[in-house]
């Protein structure tokens, strides 16, 4: 056991936990943060996807030890009920979210992507979020989330 | 239609925000103090007898709790249609991962050591692999011949029509297995006291499905155990039967050491383990006229059904209706079987047999039309059934369908017919990327086949909250396709006040009527008509009682008017129970009659690129026009078709199940490979609404219906691409590449 100082979604914690640990354990277990979902535990399906300083990643494959100090953000930072993000707004709307279990990792995905690209088309939003599967949508309602969500943002940041 | 305010729009999904936020509680979110973490141990033969179990050196197993078939209280046997299914396997084994022994542990992460500890010594037994192995019955591995159910459905003369034939077309069609891959596995979690009783909380489709086998395990009485959907991340069918099983398997070992136990699987537990979508072989043998009529046909449909029969003979029932496709046979023959297998039983899957006989029927059509030098539309188009003309059960078309319209606006929208003839010119040439334009069309009943509707008696109640609120009470359960959001719809629609006055219960069988399982695409039509006159029962109960006007009040006089009701009497609840649509009888002997109160029609088209020297298809375009009767929510019913399309490529191009021996080889999502975000064509979505006089606000059935049409669809436009003909699914580009390079005789259907 080690300690490891992680600022999850603005705020700071200590955790006490083998350096092997799975970021995705942590978070779910140590911080009960269970909005990060687990579907495969091997960097196939993209649920348990979290921004890491920034970067996308599967915080299945991600060791605790790598990770002292980092900044993580999970869906639970995105946004709250009266403060959506366009982006959990947007999938709402557009039906990006059926049964709801891709939709953290997808959103966190689709985040990740407007941060790097504010006006992604179509191909750009495919290859953005070809890290995560989704099996009840077909990906449309997805891509449609995604359209919506970079217009309202690009229409309020001019 | 048209003057509804609720019903009809896009309102937003009941438990979208919950969704969004990442607040939803799924079965593996969940936690309980002093709650243990449960494992199983599973066979590693397909076929034998268990010599002996040791429990190897390295783990604390007095730290364990063991449960094996001898703790079951009541019967070892997960309640389905027959008797079969073990919950664990006692003294013999019929597939591999059959469940043998459960484990259960505060720290599951002593679970895989331990498992891999238990050490089980088999007698082996020969076993059999496929349908036709099975169909040789050597061995026999279950009951008298392998077969867990056949059928016989026949309508006109079949044997007279051979000899006015001009022409005589064969073929053979398979489809291989296929795994849900819901994004979350199956899990559940179980608490015992011997004063409250049994509660499961779990991720599943039926609560009293689970319900009633649970009963049947433990022995408890009925209102001794309790079963909880809790949020349910997709299901598809394969959390209509499994639950039974992981939701024993948690209350065995709650109930043996008295603290809640967990069981969630990991993903490769749960592809090996859990149900796919049965495997078919289907012989078609057609008479056509010159002119491209129909004149009757003989199928034969053999499904793999794995080792235990659970929910075979109703997959094979509905196989067995749908073989004929949505065409008009004068005479037709259809002989069906599932066999027994020791494969893991295949189980429940979106469609439902449906998938599987339409594949068959729409490459057949390409097939014929071939044959008699026809366009496929055109031969199609001849042959579609009309108003007025019966099924293949003998079931009357009521309903003023007008399917040619449908296959005229797919056409359309998919630009068909002027593809068709470009490709088929580029395709001469000497590029090495071919393209192809092909279609389906096809139908699927909506609801429980036959009289199945009528047996399950559905009931459900709307009541009142202390709010004042409106409140849905079924057993229906929300995994993705929207039932929330439909059925609160049609009950404020009904009601006349805000969506957002209108919440579902819990879907709790201690809470709530049993409004029958969440499957067979039943759940807006049948379960929302009864959420319907439940509705305006209450509302009539209200207006009787002087507290509300019979029309022009508000969503605050309801609420007022609810609430005014409860402070006099306590409480305002309205039920209502399932009656068949006057002219349903159905004939379960002799397979005639209304096996579906409605039917959900469509025309789908696929545009694709084979090429030539990786061998890979692309799906370049998808166009799918449906009528299925009154759309309730334009956005989720798109969605819904969105997403069984992408499944249906899925299983037509990408999805192989690759078996050894009984055992899934690739049972990781690196391995078995479902379509991602740049594998999916765009997905043209177009609703024909011809509201159905019998359904909620006219809406038929609409979830299983676009797993249908992809398959045949996409493998009709290969063959327009490639010039050769491939009659099995998945197609993957080995196949193809074999097919097209190694000479042999063409696996055409023969052409007599």
């Amino acid at each position: 056991m080690n300690e490891y100082r992680l600022r999850v979604n603005g705020t700071l914690y200590k955790v006490a936990a083998h350096p092997m640990a799975r970021l995705l354990d942590v978070l779910r277990h140590d911080l009960h943060l269970t909005g990060t979902k687990e579907g495969c535990g091997e960097g196939e399906c993209g649920a348990c996807s979290v921004l890491l300083n920034g970067a996308l990643v599967n915080s299945c494959l991600v060791p605790l030890g790598q990770v002292d100090g980092a900044e993580i953000e999970t869906v639970e930072g995105l946004g709250t009920d009266e403060r959506l993000h366009a982006v959990q707004h947007a999938f709402l709307e557009c039906g990006g979210a059926q049964c709801g279990m891709c939709t953290p990792g997808m959103l966190v995905a689709s985040v990740h992507l407007l941060r790097k690209n504010r006006s992604p088309d179509l191909a750009a939003i495919r290859e953005g979020l070809n890290g995560n599967l989704c099996r009840c949508t077909g990906y449309m309602r997805i891509f449609e989330s995604v359209e919506r969500a970079a217009s309202r943002m690009n229409e309020v940041h001019g | 239609m048209g003057q509804e305010k609720v019903v009809g729009k896009p309102m937003l999904r009941k438990e979208g925000m919950a969704k969004v936020c990442g607040r939803a509680q799924y079965i593996d979110d969940l936690t309980m103090p002093g709650m243990l973490h449960g494992a199983t141990v599973r066979s590693s033969i397909a076929r034998g007898r268990i010599l002996d179990i040791e429990f190897g050196h390295g783990v604390p197993w007095d730290e364990f709790v063991i449960v094996t078939a001898t703790d079951i209280p009541g019967a070892n046997e997960i309640a389905m249609i027959n008797h079969d299914w073990p919950c664990l396997a006692a003294e013999v084994v019929n597939h591999p991962e059959e469940a043998i022994l459960l484990l259960a542990h505060p720290d599951r992460h002593l679970l895989p050591k331990a498992v891999a500890a238990v050490r089980i010594r088999y007698e082996e037994w020969p076993a059999v692999f496929s349908i036709e192995e099975s169909e040789r019955r050597d061995p026999i591995v279950w009951g008298e011949d392998n077969v867990f159910r056949s059928y016989l459905m026949e309508k006109g003369d079949v044997d007279a029509v051979w000899t006015q034939a001009a022409r005589i077309v064969e073929g053979e069609y398979t489809t291989g297995a296929q795994e849900h891959l819901y994004i979350e596995n199956n899990g559940a979690l179980a608490a015992w006291s011997p004063d409250e009783g049994l509660t499961i909380w779990g991720s599943l489709q039926c609560p009293f499905y689970v319900h009633k086998s649970l009963v049947k395990v433990t022995g408890l009485p009925e209102e001794k155990v309790r079963i909880v959907q809790v949020e349910t991340g997709g299901a598809f069918g394969g959390k209509e039967d499994y639950p039974s099983m992981i939701g024993a398997h948690a209350a065995l070992l709650a109930m043996k050491s008295g603290r809640p136990v967990k069981i969630v699987y990991d993903r490769a537990e749960d592809m090996a383990a859990t149900t796919k979508r049965h495997p078919s072989r289907i012989r078609h043998r057609t008479a056509v006229t010159g002119d491209g009529k129909l004149l009757g046909a003989e199928i034969e449909i053999a499904l793999d059904g794995g080792a235990y029969s659970t929910l075979s003979s109703t997959v094979l029932s509905r196989a067995t209706i749908h073989a004929g496709g949505p065409y008009f046979w004068p005479s037709i023959r259809v002989r069906s079987k599932a066999f027994a297998t020791n494969c893991p039983p295949h189980g429940a899957f979106r469609g439902f047999g449906a998938p599987q006989s339409l594949f068959a029927i729409e490459r057949h059509m390409d097939h014929i039309a071939e044959a008699l030098s026809l366009a496929p539309d055109e031969l199609r188009r001849r042959n579609l059934l009309q108003p007025g003309q019966t099924t293949a059960t003998g079931q009357r078309i009521d309903e003023a369908i007008d399917l040619e319209h449908l296959m005229v606006r797919a056409k359309g929208a998919s630009d068909y017919a002027a593809k068709r003839d470009r490709f088929a010119q580029e395709n001469a040439g000497p590029g090495t990327k071919k393209r192809g334009i092909g279609l389906a069309a096809f139908l699927h009943g909506s609801g429980f086949t036959g009289s199945g509707e009528s047996y399950l008696n559905s009931l459900v109640a709307v009541d009142v909250t202390a709010e004042g609120k409106a409140r849905v009470l079924v057993s229906s359960t929300e995994f993705g396709q929207g039932t929330n959001t439909i059925l609160c719809q049609i009950a404020a629609e009904t009601l006349a006040i805000d969506y957002e006055a209108v919440e579902m219960g819990p879907p709790d069988t201690g809470l709530v009527p049993n409004s029958g399982p969440t499957v067979a695409s039943r759940t807006s039509m049948v379960v929302g008509r009864l959420v319907h006159s439940a509705a305006l029962g209450l509302k009539r109960t209200l207006v009787a009682g002087g507290l509300l006007p019979q029309d022009g009040y508000t969503t605050e006089q309801f609420v007022t008017a609810a609430r005014t009701y409860i402070a006099q009497y306590g409480a305002l609840r309205s039920e209502s129970r399932y009656e068949a649509p006057p002219g349903v009888h159905w004939d379960d002997q002799n397979y005639r009659g209304e096996a579906y109160a409605a039917y959900a029609w469509a025309v789908y088209v696929a545009e694709v690129t084979v090429d030539l020297t990786t061998w890979g298809i692309t799906v370049d375009d998808f166009v799918a026009v449906q009528e299925v009767g009154r759309v309730l929510n334009p956005v989720l019913a798109t969605g819904q078709i969105e997403g069984g399309v992408a499944q249906g490529i899925g299983w037509a191009l990408y999805e192989k199940v690759a078996w050894n021996r009984g055992r899934m080889q690739n049972n990781q999502m690196t391995n078995y490979i479902i379509p991602t975000a740049q594998d999916i064509p765009p997905i043209r979505v177009f609703f024909e609404e011809r509201p159905f006089g019998h359904g909620a606000y006219g809406a038929k059935g609409i979830g299983e219906l676009p797993m249908d049409g992809p398959a045949p669809a996409i493998l009709n436009a290969i063959a327009h691409a490639t010039g050769h003909q491939f009659d099995c699914v998945p197609l993957l580009p080995e196949e193809i590449f074999r097919q097209m390079t190694v000479p042999e005789p063409k696996q055409e259907a023969m052409a007599l």
